[in-house]
């Protein structure tokens, strides 16, 4: 599994693009929103944490296709499936590398972005907790959806569609933790709910994602 | 020892439901029809919201249908899984686009019966959101059925994703309650409670709502047969073509 895990980073580090380009996106989607809104101060800080979190999704979106696509075209992932790690598990690595290369850096980078929206101080704690519980969920959804169109040529479209509305309950509860914590209200609720999602997710996602790998490699 | 699952088989299936098919479309036509002109020209209108109350008929089945054609969807999904039974995985391939449909009919009549009622076409209110992301939800489900080529490959992946789906909407219903408090009033319609609508205007609504269900029991019922048979002449075109070689 770790050697699973190793191999995924060292590939996406690599093979450039992958890496870096979830957070690129991320930052420029950030920038464009006052371009579209305008720039003042106020109404941007307002809505900084919903920004935030749905750039951050999105940026998320971008690379999923990655997640089994090409081990799928080049057969790594028929051995995969006949080795004597179970499909579950290798579907759960494949998701934490995509969290670890995704998700954790648009975490880290989610300050410095909130700085340019002007979130208030206070809001900064909670929305770097928020991201860091639901980004998870994200990958593992991701995945889940990943591994349903991985026999589909160009399914990149279609991997959006299947995979936006499964986002909701996620962003819902994890842009409401970010605003209550802007706005300096109490978040507990949201931020339970939302750790509910994630670790739901991760415990059960990983064997629909192995059961529709099953179904595709057959 | 008539056991439901002799149904899986195709041809008793559509032997069956090529039997029952015309009765259910009458009375589909009948109750309709019947409920919905009792509803329009033979109920009185609401004291306050008027004629505008009359959408009620239309805006209410086609609600609860969406969401039922759902559970239905997740039912035979779970026997194809299970069993694997064709014509279960068919009947929820054939029940997706009506689902989507009634979604649509409801926003649509919801739509209207908000702007004089709110004055607004729509609100991001729970129940409304909801169904918006109900209808996504279909979408989706019908977009892999059709981006799959082998049948069986489709079958299974989107009863799974019907299954996963279902756990994510039902999150996602409440989700959307505890984001915003809506406009919507609350169920019109239970068994359970005192207060319910009165009852001039709860008949007509029944049979509507009955013609609405036998109107998806015909329309399932077609679209399930037609692609049974639209395999079989599939199978028969690919032997003949295996024959001439």
């Amino acid at each position: 599994m770790i050697a699973l895990l190793a191999r995924d980073l060292r590939l996406a580090v690599r093979a450039g693009g992958g890496f870096g380009l979830g957070l690129s996106f991320f930052l420029i989607v950030v920038v464009l929103v006052p371009f579209g809104v305008g720039p003042e101060t106020g109404l941007l800080s307002r809505i900084a944490p919903g920004v935030l979190w749905v750039a951050a999704l999105l940026a998320c979106l971008l690379s999923l296709d990655r997640i089994f696509a090409l081990d799928y075209e080049d057969g790594s992932l028929d051995l995969l499936a006949t080795s004597p790690l179970p499909l579950e598990g290798a579907a759960a690595v494949k998701a934490l590398a995509h969290w670890l290369t995704t998700g954790l850096p648009l975490v880290l980078a989610a300050p410095v972005l909130a700085l340019l929206m002007n979130l208030p101080w206070q809001g900064y704690a909670p929305l770097m907790l928020s991201l860091l519980l639901g980004t998870p969920a994200l990958s593992v959804i991701g995945a889940f959806g990943a591994a349903l169109t991985v026999g589909i040529k160009r399914g990149g479209l279609l991997l959006s569609l299947l995979v936006l509305p499964l986002y909701v309950p996620t962003l819902i509860f994890g842009a409401d933790v970010a605003r209550r914590g802007a706005e300096g209200q109490d978040f507990t609720t949201p931020l339970m709910m939302l750790a509910g999602i994630s670790f739901g997710a991760l415990a059960l996602l990983p064997f629909a994602s192995a059961a529709v790998l099953r179904v595709n490699l057959r | 020892m008539a056991s439901l699952w002799e149904y899986a088989n195709p041809l008793k299936f559509m032997r069956t439901t090529e039997r029952i098919l015309p009765a259910v479309s009458a009375l589909a036509a009948l109750c309709l029809v019947g409920g919905l002109v009792w509803g329009f020209f033979f109920t009185p209108d609401d004291f306050r919201q008027g004629s505008t109350v009359k959408i009620f008929y239309i805006h209410v089945p086609s609600a609860m249908m969406a969401v039922n054609i759902w559970v239905m969807m997740l039912v035979t999904s779970l026997v194809w899984i299970i069993r694997r039974h064709h014509v279960s995985a068919l009947a929820a391939r054939a029940a997706a686009p009506i689902g989507a449909v009634m979604t649509v009919i409801a926003l649509f009549t919801g739509a209207v019966w908000g702007q004089p009622m709110w004055g607004t076409w729509w609100a991001w209110d729970p129940r409304l959101t909801s169904f918006l992301i109900l209808f996504l939800f279909y979408l989706g489900y019908i977009a892999l059925w059709a981006a799959i080529e082998d049948d069986d490959t489709a079958a299974d992946l989107t009863s799974v994703l019907c299954l996963v789906g279902s756990v994510f909407a039902l999150l996602s219903r409440y989700a959307v309650n505890f984001w915003n408090q809506g406009l919507h009033q609350g169920a019109s319609l239970s068994l359970d409670k005192e207060e319910n609508v009165a009852d001039v205007f709860w008949y007509p609504a029944l049979v509507c709502i009955a013609g609405f269900i036998l109107l998806f029991v015909a329309l399932v019922i077609v679209r399930t047969n037609t692609e049974i048979r639209a395999r079989r002449m599939r199978a028969l075109l690919a032997r003949e073509r295996g024959a001439d070689a």
